[in-house]
């Protein structure tokens, strides 16, 4: 997956844009994300369902994934079954 | 990756926030959004191969960077304080381009180059009054050059350094958390839109959701009175205008500067005068320190508000020293010096600053500076303390190397300064027979004092510094010329002494 690519979740309104990525399949509420949204939507898996915020970065336990949230919804965010978490950040003095 | 991802970003979270206050008008981010999408069309109607601006800070720089991103057109801020000629040389360089700005100047200037010519008010209402198209339009993706700066040329002829989506996204990402800054937060933009530090406050600002507000042309009284007006929280300053604000308050005092929780500073040598005061006058701010180059997409290393004040609260020198220095490097760039065999060196040894990290372009038009890891050569002359503290000397092309010793100006200037009658001062390389180069200073008079003899200053080097710092030519002069961000011109000066 290239970096900068759109994928839209299948199961809620949530965007996100790659930042990093390796081969496994990125989901969102449960269902795989693609870069066109599907004429059924698929149904919000209840594990996956705590939903995700504006301009947060999700990131996976080895850094290979990186993905940022450019549109929030009701899903949340996993590759291959395992969840993403929000990435932690140090917050910087405004510097410009 | 696109850049407009910024302002898009925006414009979806909070489209009728105020995002932008220039000369009176509020625009939101929703606003803006649409009229770089206008000027995505305008771009694309003109064929250019280049966006430009030859104008102050306007609404004009915000539409034009992200119109220009959208069409996946190189935007290139140019420097309208430079000459005819040298302009109209960089003007042939970008051509055929859509220029913004002062339209007198540019057709007579490069009437025959083929550019598409705009005034601010033209461009910035074409881009509003242009809907795109019904059928959604194809941005571009963003994998190529976002922006083109022509380096100041302090040194030598202007180099066309560029800044690819990735760099300025990465630099972007690294620093700034999305939505972050409050309701009410205001950045004082006043840098120019040439410069980085101008772009970088507006991409920062724009993610933070951190409303812009442009002060076109500098001045402290202009400065002071909008802070108090739209109750600014965040500024940006090079150290000459610092220093301006800080005798415009000792002058007519400050008041409604009580919003002012951050005030950052780079661009040039702060003198330590100037901080100290600062501090003192405005003990609510937070200050920082950046330091960055235009090949670097801006910040690479910084000092927070905490090491300021820690700094100037203490009695140990190494602590109050560091109200000199760089800071540490941000988390998301590696530093390292190094020496002439580009070997790396330890705490406290001076060489050059080299620094990697994804925000860092390296690259010019005509090629990548970056060795084969990735580093990027800073051109920059520095030593690292050994808690991590970056130090600058100055800039690696200035030492002087006299009979094989190398020589920092910084150091021999900060001497020259301890005396009572010397208000500045520069060093440099004068050519020398006996040493190859040898120290030449010139110097500027503190207001009602006599002119010191020069075996007085001579003496005072030398019981300071090893006697190969004592300079062999003095002159004294008006003032010294520095361009108009602060930034000494060594050249210039040097010219002065060798003739």
């Amino acid at each position: 997956m290239k970096p900068g690519t759109r994928l839209k979740s299948a199961a809620c309104d949530t965007e996100v844009m790659v930042i990093r990525a390796a081969d496994g399949t990125i989901e969102c509420g449960g269902a795989p994300m693609d870069e066109a949204k599907p004429a059924d939507a698929a149904p919000l898996a209840a594990d996956f369902s705590a939903g995700t915020l504006m301009g947060k970065r999700y990131v996976d336990a080895d850094g290979k994934y990186e993905l940022l949230c450019v549109k929030p919804g009701k899903g949340s965010l996993s590759v291959d079954g395992v969840a993403l978490v929000v990435k932690d950040a140090k917050p910087l003095p405004a510097s410009d | 990756m696109n850049i407009a991802l910024l302002l898009e970003m925006a414009a979806e979270a909070a489209p009728d926030r105020v995002g932008l206050v220039c000369e009176g008008k509020r625009w939101t981010y929703g606003d803006l959004l649409a009229a770089a999408r206008g000027a995505f069309e305008l771009i694309r109607q003109s064929d250019a191969q280049y966006v430009a601006l030859l104008d102050e800070s306007s609404e004009a720089a915000v539409i034009a960077v992200f119109g220009a991103a959208l069409a996946g057109v190189p935007y290139c801020p140019l420097n309208y304080r430079l000459p005819d000629a040298d302009l109209a040389a960089l003007l042939g360089r970008i051509a055929p381009a859509l220029v913004i700005g002062d339209e007198e100047r540019i057709t007579r200037l490069a009437g025959d180059q083929g550019h598409t010519v705009l005034s601010r008010e033209e461009f910035s209402l074409k881009a509003q009054e242009t809907v795109p198209a019904e059928d959604a339009r194809e941005y571009d993706p963003g994998e190529g050059v976002a922006i083109q700066l022509f380096t100041s040329g302090t040194t030598a002829a202007p180099k066309a350094a560029i800044l690819r989506h990735s760099n300025l996204l990465g630099y972007i990402f690294g620093t700034v958390e999305f939505g972050t800054a409050d309701e009410g937060d205001a950045a004082l933009v006043v840098v120019p839109p040439y410069h980085i530090a101008g772009i970088s406050a507006l991409l920062s600002s724009i993610y933070s959701l951190r409303r812009i507000v442009m002060l076109p042309a500098f001045s402290p009284e202009g400065w002071l009175s909008l802070v108090a007006d739209e109750q600014v929280s965040n500024a940006f300053v090079v150290p000459t205008m610092l220093a301006r604000i800080i005798e415009a308050m000792e002058r007519a005092g400050a008041a409604g500067i009580s919003s002012l929780r951050a005030i950052a500073y780079g661009g040039g040598k702060m003198p330590l005068e100037v901080i100290r005061k600062a501090l003192e006058l405005f003990p609510e701010a937070g200050f920082t320190n950046a330091y960055g180059l235009t090949e670097t997409s801006s910040t690479v290393a910084l000092l927070g508000p905490d090491d300021h004040r820690e700094a100037l609260a203490s009695q140990d020198p190494a602590i109050r020293a560091r109200l000199t220095s760089l800071g540490k490097p941000i988390p998301t760039v590696e530093i390292e010096i190094r020496g002439e065999d580009g070997e790396t060196l330890g705490p406290g040894q001076p060489g050059e600053i080299y620094v990697r990290g994804e925000q860092v372009s390296g690259e010019y038009k005509e090629k990548s500076a970056l060795d084969a890891q990735g580093w990027f050569p800073t051109r920059d002359a520095g030593y690292m303390d050994e808690h991590g503290y970056l130090f600058l000397s100055g800039r690696a092309d200035d030492v002087i190397v006299r009979g094989g010793e190398n020589m920092s100006p910084g150091e021999i200037e900060d001497v020259l300064l301890t005396h009572p009658a010397v208000a500045d001062a520069c060093a440099c390389a004068i050519p020398s027979v006996e040493w190859g180069e040898a120290v030449g200073v010139a110097i500027v008079l503190r207001d009602g004092h006599e002119m010191p003899a020069e075996p007085d200053l001579k003496d005072l080097v030398r019981a300071r510094l090893r006697s190969s710092r004592v300079p062999e030519k003095i002159v004294f002069l008006s003032e010294l010329p520095y361009n108009e961000m602060g930034k000494l011109l060594r050249r210039k000066v040097k010219d002065v002494l060798a003739g």
